[in-house]
């Protein structure tokens, strides 16, 4: 899953050594690889790690939306494929958590700045699953909007971070399959299932395409990270992308695409499409979407009712290793 | 619930995989045992993703979503055959999703609420170890399906029963916290160890044939091995007590049925549907 960029400005300090500054900006406009050791501006440090923990956040606080499903999941294979799909986010969060480590933050801080409100997680994830079919809409829509954004960052300046997206998109695509493969199930079922199906998407349309930010003349950090090779393609070109490509795949499902203003262009050689409600998307990134509070609350608890668990699990490492050094 | 009297059904009356099937009917038997078997691993793979999302740590949840992962497996190969063995059209989804607790054979230890971690562990830990065994004598089972379906789950099965050992010995060596509720979850589960060594008509029929394996052929190699992890933890031995048995005659804790509830929800509502 994929964290929306939710940045603020990313100002590189005036007291930045200019001559490191020229080197780092000439070796990420050669596309180089940025690594933990080397040389970076702070600015770059910063973003990259609130970037790279939104993002693992996101993994996290993306499992329980889907968790919701597991249990009730409509068939053997269906429930072992939900299992691995929540598995591979608990992994893509796990290695996300390492690469923002290697900035010089630690995983507890990154959880406690998401437990106190101050880290962002996708805003897509403080919306309820109600029926099974938003699982598949999860998988297709989130989950293919989430490739859309990831794709690029496989050649992002900063290397752990590339190599992790590498893995991650992998992944992502089978995930993706595996959700329009329900929605195929549901949209060619019963009565009941295609009603499912097409009020699934009627909900998850709009929020998937706020997954790819703000639009790009209220974007002011784009120009930076593109230029520092963070981003490497426009909110609102990945968001055209998504367009054009899912459209046709809600056709062949035999679902309506919830926007009356769809249509091709041909001139553009694009689906023109609505206007976003951008309110909506930012009562969402302000903790206000319908479920955000439940969500927090299932992280809290279970990092709170787990502090035991860790507690042991630290206190017998501890023993077991005095009592190898007595030995 | 406790060590109820065997119930008797006219033989006429009952069918393969009823309530009692008789023992001198060898597909009878063979999809009775089947069921126990894929029984056992899909209630507990159930249990296990209850979890998703919600343990102590990413770590924790990746190693229980992949024992409920496994287990998840070995139930649908196991349900799938005892629906061929059985011969009336039903597969894995069709045993799994449109029975109800009557018909369910699995052992009660696995449909015990999770508890906290410290309860889930214990049930983790007395069931793979138990599941372990069980499954090394089944891969040489004459009945081929079996011996390929055990031999393919031992190997995910050994995991488990390390990985919960380990946690035992973490637990009951960690903090006094963890170890009081380590004892906790222990004393919970205990009085349903007796059950899966429990070896009636059926086990007896099947083991004669090398089908099936008796269990108390291997009960003093388990209480050994529990023995040891227990101590390795400095955790007094399982209190024993009166055994609770029936989940294998389809008598089960009340906690099957609300399990059946959520798992068989959307199968049940829509029965007209593939999903």
């Amino acid at each position: 899953m994929y964290t929306t960029e939710l940045q603020k400005t990313a100002k590189v300090a005036s007291t930045e050594d200019p001559d490191k500054l020229a080197a780092f900006e000439a070796r990420v406009a050669a596309d180089e690889f940025i690594e933990p050791k080397d040389w970076m501006p702070e600015a770059y440090r910063r973003t990259l790690t609130r970037q790279i923990s939104q993002h693992a956040h996101s993994e996290i606080v993306g499992m329980l939306p889907e968790g919701n499903w597991i249990t009730r999941a409509p068939s053997l294979r269906r429930k072992a494929i939900l299992l691995a799909k929540v598995q591979d986010e608990a992994g893509h969060g796990l290695y996300l958590y390492s690469a923002a480590e290697t900035l010089g933050t630690s995983r507890e801080e990154m959880i406690e700045a998401l437990h106190s409100g101050k880290a962002k997680y996708s805003t897509i994830f403080n919306y309820p699953t109600l029926t099974w079919a938003d699982i598949g809409a999860i998988g297709w829509l989130v989950d293919g909007a989430a490739i859309m954004n990831q794709v690029p960052l496989q050649r992002t300046s900063y290397g752990p971070y590339a190599r992790a997206m590498v893995r991650v998109c992998k992944e992502e695509s089978f995930h993706q399959r595996q959700g329009y493969e329900i929605m195929m199930a549901m949209a060619a079922g019963t009565a009941d299932q295609k009603r499912m199906a097409q009020d699934a998407l009627n909900r998850w349309w709009w929020p998937s395409l706020m997954m790819f930010g703000p639009p790009d003349e209220n974007s002011p950090n784009t120009a930076q990270s593109m230029r520092w090779r963070i981003k490497r393609e426009t909110n609102d070109e990945l968001r055209q992308k998504f367009v054009d490509i899912t459209v046709p795949q809600a056709g062949a499902l035999g679902l309506t695409v919830p926007d009356p203003a769809l249509g091709w262009n041909e001139a553009r050689g694009h689906y023109d499409f609505g206007e976003i409600d951008w309110e909506e998307f930012y009562s969402v990134v302000r903790g206000e979407g319908p479920v955000a509070r439940e969500r927090m609350q299932a992280r809290r608890e279970a990092w709170e009712q787990g502090a035991w668990v860790r507690e042991a699990a630290a206190a017998h490492a501890e023993k077991h290793s005095r009592k190898q050094e007595a030995a | 619930m406790a060590s109820l009297p065997p119930i008797d059904i006219p033989p006429a009356t009952t069918g393969n995989g009823a309530f009692d099937a008789p023992a001198d009917d060898p597909n009878g038997a063979l999809f009775d045992y089947l069921l126990r078997l894929g029984d056992d691993s899909l209630v507990l793979g159930q249990r296990l993703s209850e979890w998703t999302g919600h343990a102590a740590s990413v770590e924790v949840d990746l190693s229980l979503a992949n024992i409920a992962l496994d287990l998840i497996g070995q139930a649908t190969l196991l349900l799938d055959y005892a629906g061929e063995v059985e011969g009336r059209g039903r597969d894995g989804d069709k045993l799994a999703f449109h029975r109800d607790v009557l018909d369910f054979r699995n052992c009660l230890l696995v449909e015990q609420p999770n508890g906290d971690f410290a309860q889930t562990m214990a049930r983790q830990f007395l069931f793979s170890t138990w599941q372990r065994r069980l499954l090394r004598h089944l891969a040489g089972s004459a009945d081929a399906r079996i011996a390929a379906i055990a031999e393919k789950a031992v190997k995910e099965v050994t995991y488990h029963a390390e990985l919960a050992a380990e946690w035992v010995i973490r637990l009951g060596d960690g903090t006094e916290e963890s170890r009081r509720r380590m004892m906790d979850g222990l004393e919970w589960m205990a009085r349903f160890v007796p059950e899966l060594f429990e070896a009636d008509g059926l086990t007896a029929f099947l083991a004669e044939r090398g089908v099936a394996a008796d269990p108390d052929s291997f009960r003093a190699d388990y209480e050994e091995e529990v023995g040891a992890v227990l101590a390795a933890a400095g955790l007094p031995l399982l209190p024993q007590q009166r055994p609770i048995l029936g989940g294998r005659r389809g008598h089960h804790s009340e906690h099957l049925g609300h399990l059946l509830c959520t798992m068989q929800f959307l199968p049940r509502t829509y029965p007209e549907a593939v999903w």
